[in-house]
């Protein structure tokens, strides 16, 4: 079972999460606030650490940051109520490997918990719908071919994950294999932690205002 | 200014009566008040501004839409039309007590009018400043020639009074005097001022946060509390209270991202305000995920008839599961997957009340244009696709 460390700076929820994640996956601890929760995690050393993105003292993005110092291979799992664009692509740039809400059921959670421990991304269908507004609005003149755009498999795939299928329905439905969905996926994650700073967040402030 | 000349055109909107003026004042890139100014002057010099304004009435082609003459005058709230009243308001109210007796020398009269215009000017172009800033561009320049006109024609007058009356040499002793004083106590008052005005900024700030906490609170009290209410009394119907959970949050959420859901102007909008009936009415949550937008015409409506009828579909016969809308929108051309994790069917030997619906949602497709197309395997859900190509 993977082990988890649960940040959030609401105890209902901690509890909550404890209770539904029970038997599926090991909880170690869990932290309230930002120092706790860098000190949690580096002691204990989980394989994923559940993040919370909106907490007082710099939230999720700041857990992220001085974690990384210390352990950069540390894998986080953002999960929060909010799902404004600019939220869910801030702490994916900042390293976190998937994205989901608070609405996710228990099972659902310890089966994402499971896929980050073992080395992939987990992407929601609204994070899929994010990644590819984001990268249709990049204007091509100024962009990095390999880092800036999607490939049309990496694409087709985000657009069946967008339409609510789970990974081994669109292995089937593409006739690849499990394993090279998830690699797709994992590139795509990687070109949007490392594209073009500069379009994505304004492309992420454009959402709020025009939104 | 561009580098291709502008052609030479009447500008009926933002003119007067025939738009002459403005026409000019925009091929030539000043303001249109001095242009006014100059067919007036030319009126007043024999009366040759009339013939020449109305060839250029009736020889300049015009450029957007032309409105009644007299509904333009009255609309218009403009500053150099309250101005050229203050100036015949003041020069009648001259001549009115030059009847009735007193006596006012011409040397009085003239500056007085032409001070008063001026005057008008300024105050009507501060006091204009805020609102008319989301009109035009160029507005900046267009401020600051009229502040610019209003304090010369207010110099002028007095300079005029001054010269008519014989003090112009002596005042001309004056000017250093006058301008030190006016230093001095300028430096003097400097710092009342500064603080003034920082007092005010910084209460009008407060001011805008206490009514943005009014809202905030007015909307908590309104939907959420009257939510969570619902919800307590309703506790022992979990899928009313779900539903119900979640259409405030959906509410919350738009509004705190400033997304009112009144969004049935686009493509995008529109689903999602189907989805959220459907979902209310059926009790089976929907999510949406929608990339692009376009706006909704009539194709685009029948898109969404036919996404809302699949939808209805879904929620009947596909069970609690989630129900999953996916909409991409570019360049015109909209797609829709509607997938739901239902029993599915065998498309060919389906039940004929599901024959009948499938049916209806292509044929509605297809009579505008577009296609469906639905794709399901027992036991793994159904698929249902749309497409319209609105280019």
């Amino acid at each position: 079972m993977p082990s988890v460390v649960l940040v959030d700076d609401h105890s209902l929820f901690r509890s909550g999460v404890r209770a539904e994640l029970d038997g599926l996956v090991d909880v170690l601890g869990d932290a309230a606030t930002v120092e706790e929760a860098v000190a949690c995690v580096l002691e204990l050393q989980p394989d994923v650490v559940l993040l919370d993105v909106h907490m007082p003292g710099g939230g999720g993005l700041e857990v992220i940051r001085q974690v990384a110092e210390k352990r950069p291979a540390q894998r986080f799992l953002a999960l929060s109520v909010s799902d404004a664009p600019e939220d869910v692509i801030a702490i994916i740039r900042a390293g976190a490997r998937g994205y989901v809400t608070k609405t996710i059921s228990g099972t659902e959670l310890a089966d994402a918990v499971r896929r980050i421990a073992d080395g992939d991304a987990v992407f929601s269908p609204r994070l899929a719908g994010f990644v590819l507004d984001a990268f249709a609005s990049l204007e091509p003149v100024e962009v990095d071919p390999e880092l800036d755009q999607l490939t049309a498999r990496e694409r087709e795939v985000l657009r069946h994950i967008a339409r609510g299928y789970l990974y081994k329905e669109i292995a089937s439905r593409l006739g690849i294999s499990t394993k090279t969905v998830e690699a797709h996926v994992s590139a795509v994650l990687r070109k949007l932690q490392l594209s073009s700073r500069h379009e994505l967040s304004r492309w992420a402030v454009q959402r709020r205002l025009i939104d | 200014m561009s580098a291709v000349p502008v052609p030479l055109r009447r500008d009926p909107a933002h003119g007067y009566i025939g738009g002459v003026c403005a026409g000019f004042a925009a091929r030539l890139g000043i303001d249109p008040i001095l242009i006014r100014i100059g067919f007036v002057l030319a009126m007043l010099a024999g009366g040759a501004g009339i013939p020449l304004y109305v060839i250029g009435w009736a020889l300049i082609p015009a450029e957007g839409p032309e409105r009644p003459v007299v509904s333009r005058l009255l609309t218009r709230r403009d500053t150099w039309l309250v101005a050229a009243g203050m100036g015949c308001l003041t020069l009648a109210a001259a001549l009115l007590l030059r009847e009735w007796g007193v006596w006012f020398s011409d040397k009085l009269t003239w500056p007085l009018v032409i001070v008063a215009a001026g005057g008008a000017l300024i105050w009507r172009q501060s006091q204009a400043a805020p609102e008319a800033r989301e009109h035009k561009a160029q507005l900046p320049r267009q401020a600051v020639n009229r502040a610019g006109v209003g304090a010369a024609l207010v110099i002028g007058g007095a300079l005029l009074f001054l010269s008519l009356n014989d003090s112009l040499a002596p005042a001309r002793e004056v000017v250093l005097p006058v301008a030190v004083v006016l230093i001095a106590v300028t430096i003097i008052l400097a710092p009342w001022w500064i603080r003034l005005v920082r007092g005010l900024a910084s209460e009008r700030a407060a001011r805008i946060r206490n009514q943005e906490r009014a809202e905030v609170a007015a909307h908590l009290h309104d939907s959420v509390l009257q939510t969570l209410a619902l919800v307590q009394k309703r506790a022992d119907d979990p899928r009313e209270v779900a539903a119900l959970a979640r259409r405030q949050e959906r509410e919350l959420r738009a509004w705190l991202n400033n997304t009112r859901p009144a969004g049935t102007e686009t493509l995008a909008g529109a689903l999602e305000t189907a989805a959220a009936e459907v979902e209310t009415d059926h009790h089976v949550p929907i999510e949406v995920v929608t990339v692009g937008d376009g706006p909704l015409d009539e194709r685009a409506g029948a898109l969404v008839a036919a996404a809302r009828e699949a939808l209805v579909n879904a929620a009947k016969f596909a069970g609690p599961e989630p129900i999953s809308l996916y909409a991409e929108v570019e360049d015109g051309l909209a797609e829709v997957f509607i997938r739901d994790r239902g029993p599915g069917f065998d498309p060919d030997a389906a039940p004929a009340d599901r024959r009948g619906v499938r049916d209806s949602i292509i044929g509605r497709m297809e009579r505008h244009g577009g296609k469906a197309m639905i794709h399901s395997t027992p036991g793994h859900g159904t698929e249902v696709e749309l497409v319209i190509d609105g280019a």
